[in-house]
């Protein structure tokens, strides 16, 4: 396998991170109809560590992520997430395209935050954060509501257990959102714009719940957002992307500082205008 | 009218709700299965629903029902009982009419609902029973409601092949009495009268559906009529 470029890096933070390869994209392509959104993409991002996704939209961010999940197919290329190969499997020594048992369960690793929330308008706040745990991993109800209390109180939203998911406002949506994503034990957490609907009060009480979970946990995180200031409070290595290419890759100190290239140097200038 | 003539109607009262309650649970059954067949990544069980939801809209119940009851015995020596002729040929209607709002409910449901259902790594079947179809047969409701009262109407088609049911009976009084007007009049308030008892179930249905999303359905029109005027006086 070739070493992932912008592995290279490094991704010092305030916890050091090591790039152990635990996942890694290799030569990976995607193009919607002529549209190239990822030109032959390698990289790769070590155990408990926070990356943030940066660049214009359209850039192959938000794809990389719904790869990961498994909801947007790669057109060639791999991905390994710890031993396993997600989209396929090896047999006789050949990789194979992945069955979905084999999908299942390395999918069982990850989970995602969406920009929408998402929330299971059917389910009250309580069963949206059991549910996929009593019945994907098999925990008993007990266990899963306790654990599911724990977390809502986290994210402070312990008195609605009973309130639907439209009787919230977007913020407490997106807080249950990130409560019910942590109920599967992730090792990775992939954070796809989730403040990008949310005025900025409420963005800052998803940010501040985030921060904490970043803080207290050694989950891995892929994150792409706008929210520049949070980006450079809890990730090791930012990753900057530009045409379906990470154009430069440095801890957010370097990158939001002393921007190696032009190209990241004027999209961080429109980004900070912004806001 | 004698209290023998009142029979004649009120037993054909009783068969007209049999064909309809048991054609709706019937058409149901038809309605999910060949609406999620046509949903199906299988090319085979799409290609039943399509056929099944295309030949049934454009067949008219009436001739289905010959079939059922004058075909199928002297060709193929299958006899039916009336009543469960007139409900299959009346559901097999009904279910391609179902079909296609189950479809088009199930693909209303957001995307964002499957990508969430997916990050939570559910299974594909537990993705459907847990999260598109409690949200999908709450969308279904109001033309469900539509189908059936069009299924209450169409049963009295089956008087045609001597299914003594309300239409029938009322023809009975009627030759008998020689009242038309009164006779068909009366039948005109009956349908209509059943209709509205349908449609006010629904509504309750309806309601709680929504409630089962935390919505709140408005209130109909009448009672917002009402709520106008009070908070304008």
């Amino acid at each position: 396998m070739t070493e992932p470029s912008a592995a290279a890096a490094g991704s010092p933070g305030e916890k050091a991170t090591t790039d152990d390869g635990f996942i890694v994209f290799d030569q990976i392509s995607k193009r919607f109809g002529k549209n190239v959104v990822l030109d032959d993409l390698s990289f790769s991002v070590g155990s408990g560590e926070r990356v943030t996704l940066i660049g214009p939209s359209g850039s192959g961010k938000t794809t990389i992520l719904r790869m990961l999940m498994t909801l947007t197919k790669p057109d060639s290329g791999t991905i390994r997430v710890g031993e396993d190969y997600l989209y396929h499997e090896e047999r006789n020594g050949e990789l194979v395209k992945a069955g979905e048992q084999h999908v299942r369960k390395v999918r069982g690793r990850i989970t995602m935050v969406f920009q929408q929330y998402n929330l299971f308008p059917n389910m009250r706040v309580l069963r949206n954060v059991t549910e996929a745990p009593v019945h994907v991993l098999g925990r008993s109800q007990d266990e899963a509501e306790e654990r599911a209390k724990e977390l809502l109180d986290m994210v402070g939203l312990g008195d609605k257990l009973r309130a639907y998911p439209s009787q919230l406002s977007g913020g407490q949506q997106q807080r249950v959102a990130i409560a019910r994503a942590l109920a599967m034990d992730p090792d990775i957490l992939l954070l796809d714009e989730v403040t990008s609907a949310l005025d900025p009060e409420l963005a800052a009480e998803v940010l501040d719940v985030l921060r904490d979970i970043a803080k207290s946990s050694d989950i891995t995180m892929l994150c792409v957002t706008h929210a520049m200031k949070f980006a450079r409070d809890v990730s090791h290595r930012v990753l900057m992307f530009d045409q379906g290419k990470i154009i430069e890759a440095a801890p957010p100190a370097e990158i939001f500082d002393d921007p190696k290239q032009e190209r990241t140097r004027t999209f961080l200038e429109s980004v900070l205008d912004e806001t | 009218m004698s209290a023998g003539l009142w029979n004649y109607m009120f037993e054909g009262l009783l068969v007209t709700l049999q064909l309809t309650i048991f054609g709706a649970i019937l058409g149901l059954v038809f309605a999910f299965a060949a609406g999620l067949a046509r949903l199906s990544g299988n090319k085979l069980l799409r290609g039943m629903g399509f056929a099944y939801t295309e030949a049934f809209r454009g067949l008219s119940a009436l001739v289905v029902l010959f079939w059922l009851i004058f075909v199928l015995p002297t060709v193929f020596g299958v006899q039916l009982a009336p009543l469960f002729a007139g409900v299959l040929a009346l559901s097999l209607n009904i279910g391609a009419y179902g079909a296609e709002v189950v479809r088009g409910a199930v693909r209303a449901v957001p995307q964002g609902q499957i990508e969430a259902a997916i990050a939570l790594n559910f299974t594909p079947w537990q993705r459907m029973r847990k999260v598109i179809l409690p949200q999908a047969v709450v969308a279904m409701i109001p033309s469900f409601s539509n189908n059936l009262i069009e299924l209450l109407k169409a049963t009295a088609l089956v008087s045609v092949v001597f299914l003594s049911d309300l239409t029938f009976g009322a023809q009975l009084v009627r030759a008998s009495t020689g009242n038309t007007a009164g006779t068909f009049g009366l039948l005109l308030v009956a349908y209509g009268l059943i209709a509205l008892v349908f449609t006010t179930l629904m509504r309750l249905l309806e309601r709680r559906a929504a409630a089962s999303l935390g919505r709140t359905v408005p209130p109909g029109m009448i009672a917002r009529i009402f709520r106008r005027t009070e908070a304008s006086a």
